[in-house]
């Protein structure tokens, strides 16, 4: 996985270069948009994300679904080469025309671009089913129910379709989100975005755990790209068109930085059950080390506190269900009372969404629940990935 | 609620290039003709019907003042051809190049106002075929189109008279009655408007918009302000907002009217010219101005009044005549030409479908301030669909070549 995708046979204006063995421009790397499973789930976490939920259009069908799904699937296949978009692209147009391609990301290259794309519940709910696909919907596909602490805005929560786009460079993303929603217009509009950045998670063994905005490295027991096992019984989906695909839940988790920041470094790693330095779970070790749930200290409290995040996280207390977490920080500047907008925009790709509830219902008693509120939240079906002459979920219009 | 693909044309040269002005030639040869009589209160047309091609109306003026004579669409809005300046007791000739289908004609003696003696024509026979390119085509469009602004123009300096009348008297409940419908003519328009630089700051700017270039605050929107006192003191609380009295009235009032006869002579005068691009780029340059962060999608455009959904039909409509004077031409230009014309079509009548739901210029429309969020944003959608087909009008017009 992971490998560097050439380019190959790029045709047209704006070729992104053929990448080879020896060329060592990281801007120049990429990843294949179309394969068994869609990209951008078990790549190894980029940089940057801009994720974009849309809605179908009032009056849409399911020519215009279909058409759209078709339009985006050639439109990524260009992007994620780090090709201009459309026929003639930027600059290549009649000067009497708008371009094709907004332009911003000339020359950039892909920066390992992946765009991921899933359907919302909403999608398969609509009165009258005027996409003709309710008898289609998954099983697993249900609207997550309310947990506690949640403060959920509905206007970025939901929808009926998603973009998630990845890249080592912002400005590749929001590239990609621009022309792609552009693409929609007439029938299907963007109903909420979020802009992340700074990996909060590694999906490769060979990437760095990086830190999260509480400064605590995030995602050391995440489902990784290598472990085939896990990833069959934890990530792919395997019921009908969804056959190797996946459950998406993505939420905005706002942090309450500046209560957290007057927080005492003893009682910030009792929150987490980790050290902040190295990242060792508080029964020792260091960061790869298993957490000791049964240790006691001398004062016969257990060593990773009851209701520290570690623990009511961790596969241990939950049945053995693990996510694959691939959530990215974001700050959206402040609120009106000058306290910094920020936090967590957490994704996780899940075989079935439940596995997502178990999680976060035991995260009910979670000493760090002082720190966040999750204000936003969506599940989307991600389908499998496109096959050569494919468009993204064409098996769910053939089911 | 079919959608263009990203145009996927093979880039043409500069057939573009060409400019054309709009002067209306009435060429008299091989047409059918039809006598029509204007009078002083009425319009007579010989005949109700005629067979497509060119058809000949022979205009006699035996009314006392100048007069003009309009064929215009079954939208009663768009004008296929016109002919003016006819002089008391003269006669003139206008040829035009009609379709199958349903039209109106109407007189204007006196040049101003809305016309009299409007009827129902209706041409039957074959489609008339339009040569791909055809400069006639694209001159008649311009024409036509040129011909639409100077009517809307003169429509508005009746209509903003009856609104400063009310409004000078005092009659506040039937100035803000008139307050949106006088503006119907201008936000048709308003780029043609908006060309001559030192009008529209006078007649149409916001009042940030006013103080933000050191301009002194005339116009709809200082009427709009003294009309809506209670509304503007919420939105200005900072500020000691004093109604005007008769003497303020009075100058407001008269500045706006001088401003729109200046308008109204612009667009009279003889070196007034529009070209095939002031047309496309003016479609598109319409529904921008609903999308502004200052427009009408925002509810800032008519902020105290919150008429807002009047200006947004009146652009819809001046985008939609704008685009149908040059629709034949686009047509003609190959499947493209084709796919884009039906799904402008739709894409139209889908935002006025939309529009529709919210009331109409003779019903009234609600408040945009009742308007919620989520509505809005499903206005903005809809713009959005009939947006983007139309931001490709101009290539298909001049930039596709025929033999394509």
């Amino acid at each position: 996985m992971a490998a560097v995708a050439a380019a190959g046979t790029a045709v047209g204006f704006g070729a992104a270069r053929a990448t080879s063995a020896g060329d060592a421009d990281p801007s120049r790397s990429s990843h294949e948009f179309r394969g068994e499973h869609q990209a951008g789930i078990t790549t190894p976490v980029q940089q940057h994300l801009y994720f974009a939920s849309l809605d179908m259009t009032a009056g849409a069908g399911r020519e215009d679904l279909v058409s759209l799904l078709k339009d985006w699937t050639s439109a990524a296949a260009q992007l994620t080469a780090g090709l201009e978009i459309g026929e003639t692209g930027a600059t290549d147009g009649s000067p009497l025309a708008p371009p094709d391609d907004t332009g911003e990301a000339l020359g950039l290259g892909p920066h390992n671009l992946t765009l991921t794309f899933g359907l919302g519940p909403s999608l398969f709910d609509r009165e009258g089913d005027p996409f003709g696909i309710a008898a289609q919907r998954p099983e697993a596909l249900v609207p997550l129910p309310s947990f506690a602490f949640d403060l959920l805005e509905d206007s970025i929560s939901d929808g009926d379709l998603c973009i998630q786009a990845c890249a080592d460079d912002p400005q590749v993303v929001v590239h990609a989100i621009r022309n792609l929603s552009r693409i929609a217009f007439g029938r299907a509009q963007v109903r909420w975005t979020r802009l992340g950045y700074g990996r909060t998670s590694r999906t490769s063994a060979g990437q760095q755990t990086p830190r999260n905005l509480f400064g605590f490295k995030d995602g050391t027991a995440n489902v990784l790209s290598d472990d085939a096992e896990a990833l069959e019984r934890w990530v792919w989906a395997d019921d009908g068109w969804m056959a190797g695909g996946s459950y998406l839940v993505a939420r905005t988790i706002q942090m309450t930085i500046e209560s957290w920041d007057r927080t005492r470094l003893q009682e910030q790693e009792l929150v987490v059950g980790r050290t902040k330095g190295e990242g060792a779970p508080l029964s020792g070790g260091t960061e790869m080390t298993e957490p000791d749930f049964a240790m006691t200290s001398s004062t016969g409290d257990f060593a990773v506190p009851s209701t520290s995040h570690v623990r009511l996280a961790h596969p241990d207390t939950n049945d053995g269900v693990r996510l694959l977490r691939r959530g990215y920080n974001y700050v959206d500047g402040n609120n009106d009372l000058g306290q910094i907008t920020a936090g967590l925009f957490f994704l996780s790709f899940q075989r079935d969404p439940a596995q997502f509830v178990q999680v976060q219902t035991s995260l009910k008693t979670d000493a760090l629940n002082e720190y966040i509120r999750h204000i936003g939240s969506a599940l989307y079906a991600v389908p499998p990935g496109a096959r050569p002459g494919e468009h993204i979920a064409q098996g769910l219009f053939e089911a | 609620m079919k959608h263009l693909p990203l145009r996927w044309a093979t880039p043409l040269g500069l057939a573009a290039a060409l400019v054309l002005s709009g002067c209306v030639e009435n060429n008299a040869s091989g047409s059918t003709a039809i006598a029509v009589t204007s009078t002083a209160d009425d319009c007579q047309v010989e005949s109700a019907t005629a067979t497509s091609g060119p058809v000949r109306f022979e205009v006699e003026n035996t009314g006392d003042d100048v007069t003009e004579f309009y064929v215009l669409a079954d939208d009663g809005l768009r004008i296929v051809g016109e002919v003016e300046n006819i002089a008391a007791g003269a006669s003139r000739d206008l040829t035009v190049q009609l379709q199958p289908g349903d039209y109106f004609t109407v007189c204007k003696p006196g040049m101003v106002g809305e016309g009299v003696g409007q009827s129902e024509f209706s041409v039957t026979g074959d489609d008339v075929k339009i040569d791909e390119g055809d400069k006639a085509a694209i001159d008649a469009a311009v024409a036509s189109y040129t011909a639409y602004t100077k009517s809307q123009v003169a429509e508005l300096v009746t209509g903003t008279k009856a609104f400063t009348d009310a409004y000078r008297a005092g009659n506040d409940d039937e100035a803000r009655r008139l307050f949106p419908i006088a503006r119907i003519n201008y936000e048709r328009v308003e780029p043609t408007a908006g060309n001559f630089g030192d009008l529209d700051p006078k007649i149409d700017y916001r009042k940030p918009g006013a103080e933000a270039e050191g301009l002194p605050f005339t116009g709809f929107h200082r009427i709009e302000m003294d009309l809506w006192i209670d509304e503007a003191r919420i939105n200005y609380p900072g500020e000691d907002i004093q109604p005007l009295d008769a003497a303020g009235r009075a100058a407001v009032a008269d500045q706006l009217d001088g401003d729109i006869q200046s308008l109204y002579d612009q667009v009279h005068a003889d070196d007034f010219e529009l070209t095939v691009d002031d047309i496309t780029n003016g479609a598109i340059g319409l529904l921008d101005e609903i999308a502004a962060p200052d427009g009408k999608l925002p509810g800032e455009e008519n902020e105290f009044a919150h008429t807002d959904l009047y200006d947004f039909l009146a652009n819809v409509e001046g985008a939609q005549v704008a685009y149908e004077s040059v629709r034949d031409i686009a047509a003609a230009n190959g499947s493209e030409g084709k796919d884009l014309v039906a799904e402008l079509d739709e894409q139209f009548a889908a935002m006025k479908a939309l529009l529709a739901t919210y009331g109409s210029y003779e019903a009234g429309f609600v408040s945009y301030a009742t308007v919620d969020q989520t509505a809005r944003n499903a206005l903005g959608a809809q713009l959005n669909a009939l947006s983007e087909p139309l931001s490709q009008l101009t290539f298909t017009v001049l930039g596709v070549d025929p033999g394509e």
